[in-house]
């Protein structure tokens, strides 16, 4: 039986509650639309709204998790992930913060209220974040083991929470592994590697792929970040080609991440001299080029390296 | 309370800091000190010996950039050497040039990007009412920090949940990068602003620390505490007070030399 994956949020997040009693619930007058208000009806004392305010919601659960609490906050993924950015990168990730965000109404789902609310960058965003884990749950059983998954692990972690009715997809007994993805099909000719909602799509296309005589493998990649090389690469190996597909930009999220991986480990010889995924100190700037490898030195090994 | 000396010795401390890095905030580094020095020496409940004690008092300097004035007093106390002040903002140092808790002992919240701080005190007192403990948070605001619209957020939350274990000090030097707040963007009556967000308001000279004290001991019930604190930009520094182009500029030699010859007792 299907249910709205912000529905089986809200249930994970009761669940959740009577576990663990560090868990408290942050929301921006959205409990409704995010669900949060199922554990706000359970647990008054430990739900925060915070009014419309994301920036400062933000801040007051990074003031929880110094604390000792773990704080979940939630409103639409446009106003957590995109304005209110540079509190969860500072306030948050600089300091590895044990903060989880469970942002609703994330891509096209949202619909009827039009592009100004439906977030395609959000992946985009958090992917960029030292420290940030990101799930991508596909059905409620998923939601709820991402809520799980998230609260077992220290640091900040990003559950993407879909809107629509979902089927269900997985079971009780899929396993979810954070960071390793789940081939849901196996196939020789092309591998479909989805998350979220299009992991239906990606199983549909594979259907049509196979009554046209082509074998097509499908992965759920539930966790974008850290992304799952290993079985990337061995899809590569298996598979002539991959296809991703999100409902997210096609700059920044699921994508770009394995096409990262694509690219530096198969296919194109490439190699990307950059800062690698880690916070700034302080120090002289050309000391700084040298601790995080802007060098010729380093531009030239990594040259030599690829030849 | 005979602060007068210390004061001195802690300013010359910032002085000697900031010539070394050639970089970093003197004149609002200057203006916050006894507004630190009333909390550290005279109000928070801490312990150099327990830096991460869960009944500790947290300051918040939400104005991160004065960061020397307290790296030099959490050395005074012995949180880290002394000999650490001579390495800030320099590589591989755990003084960075913005406050670090994750690096420094003592240092109780990041800050640095302006306006979180407020928000994160705000968020350490909430988490506090809500865990029954009775430490108080004290945050420290620039008031050029003040044109920040997530300063009033923090402010809206802080009335609404009565978060009478909450203290926002206001460095109210008058003067940010590019000039006066009055020039640049003016606060208005500021007092009357935290009034009027439900805060319980007081005003004292921000180089009086027996005036500071007194407002940061004065209770409060189900208000949080505003204190304006009227200081200098770069005070102890003939040269430096009230000029905003001391904000954020290194010393010459001949500066650093003058500067320090006026801390000596």
């Amino acid at each position: 039986m299907g249910k709205s994956l912000r529905v089986a949020y809200g249930e994970a997040l009761v669940k959740l509650g009577a576990e663990n009693d560090k868990v408290v619930v942050f929301d921006a007058d959205l409990a409704h639309a995010t669900q949060t208000c199922l554990f706000q009806a359970q647990y008054p004392e430990r739900h925060f709204n915070m009014g419309i305010a994301e920036a400062n919601m933000m801040c007051a659960a990074a003031g929880f998790a110094h604390s000792g609490y773990i704080p979940f906050v939630s409103t639409f993924a446009l106003f957590g992930a995109g304005r209110a950015f540079e509190q969860i990168r500072n306030s948050i990730c600089y300091t590895n913060c044990n903060v989880k965000f469970g942002f609703s109404h994330s891509g096209l789902c949202v619909g009827e209220d039009g592009g100004s609310h439906q977030s395609i960058e959000d992946i985009a965003l958090m992917r960029e974040l030292p420290h940030m884990t990101i799930f991508v749950p596909c059905d409620p059983a998923e939601t709820e083991k991402a809520v799980m998954a998230a609260a077992a692990m220290d640091g900040p972690v990003y559950i993407r929470v879909a809107r629509p009715v979902c089927e269900d997809i997985t079971g009780a007994d899929t396993p979810f592994v954070p960071g390793r993805g789940n081939v849901m099909r196996e196939g020789t000719d092309v591998c479909l590697i989805a998350c979220g909602l299009m992991i239906p799509v990606a199983l549909a296309a594979a259907e049509k792929l196979e009554a046209e005589g082509i074998s097509a493998a499908v992965v759920n990649m539930h966790t974008i970040k850290p992304i799952d090389s290993e079985l990337i690469l061995k899809m590569n190996e298996t598979c002539k080609a991959i296809v991703t597909v999100e409902e997210h930009s096609v700059i920044g999220g699921l994508g770009s991440a394995v096409a990262e991986v694509l690219a530096g480990n198969a296919g194109a010889r490439f190699g990307m001299v950059g800062i690698q995924d880690k916070f700034g100190k302080s120090g002289k700037p050309d000391e700084l080029f040298a601790a995080y490898g802007l060098t010729a030195e380093n531009v030239a090994a990594t040259a030599k390296g690829l030849l | 309370m005979q602060y007068d000396k210390k004061a001195k010795e802690l300013r010359a401390e910032v002085l000697k800091m900031l010539y070394a890095c050639q970089s970093g905030h003197p004149g609002g580094s200057l203006s916050c000190m006894e507004m630190l020095m009333a909390l550290y020496y005279e109000v928070m409940k801490h312990d150099p010996k327990n830096p991460q004690d869960p009944d500790r008092d947290r300051l918040v300097l939400s104005k991160g950039h004065g960061c020397p004035a307290l790296y030099a007093i959490l050395a005074d106390f012995g949180y880290f050497p002394k000999t650490d002040l001579a390495d800030l903002r320099q590589i591989g140092s755990h003084l960075q040039g913005h406050p670090d808790c994750t690096k420094t002992p003592g240092i109780d919240m990041n800050t640095g990007s302006l306006g979180q701080g407020a928000s994160l005190g705000m968020g350490l007192a909430l988490a506090a009412k809500y865990g029954k403990k009775a430490y108080q948070v004290y945050t420290i605001l620039g008031d050029g920090e003040c044109q920040e619209g997530l300063v009033w957020e923090a402010a809206m939350a802080a009335a609404h949940y009565k978060l009478d274990n909450l203290t926002f000090m206001l460095d109210y030097n008058g003067l940010q990068i590019d000039g006066s707040n009055d020039e640049v963007m003016s606060l208005g009556n500021i007092g009357k602003k935290f009034d009027a967000f439900g805060f319980e308001c007081f005003d004292v000279d921000g180089h009086d620390i027996a005036a500071i004290v007194e407002a940061l001991k004065a209770p409060v019930s189900g208000k949080p505490k505003f204190i304006c604190c009227h200081t200098v930009k770069g005070k102890g520094v003939s040269f430096m007070e009230n000029e905003s182009g001391w904000h954020g500029s290194p010393m010459n030699k001949e500066q650093f030399e003058k500067a320090l010859s006026e801390q000596e007792v």
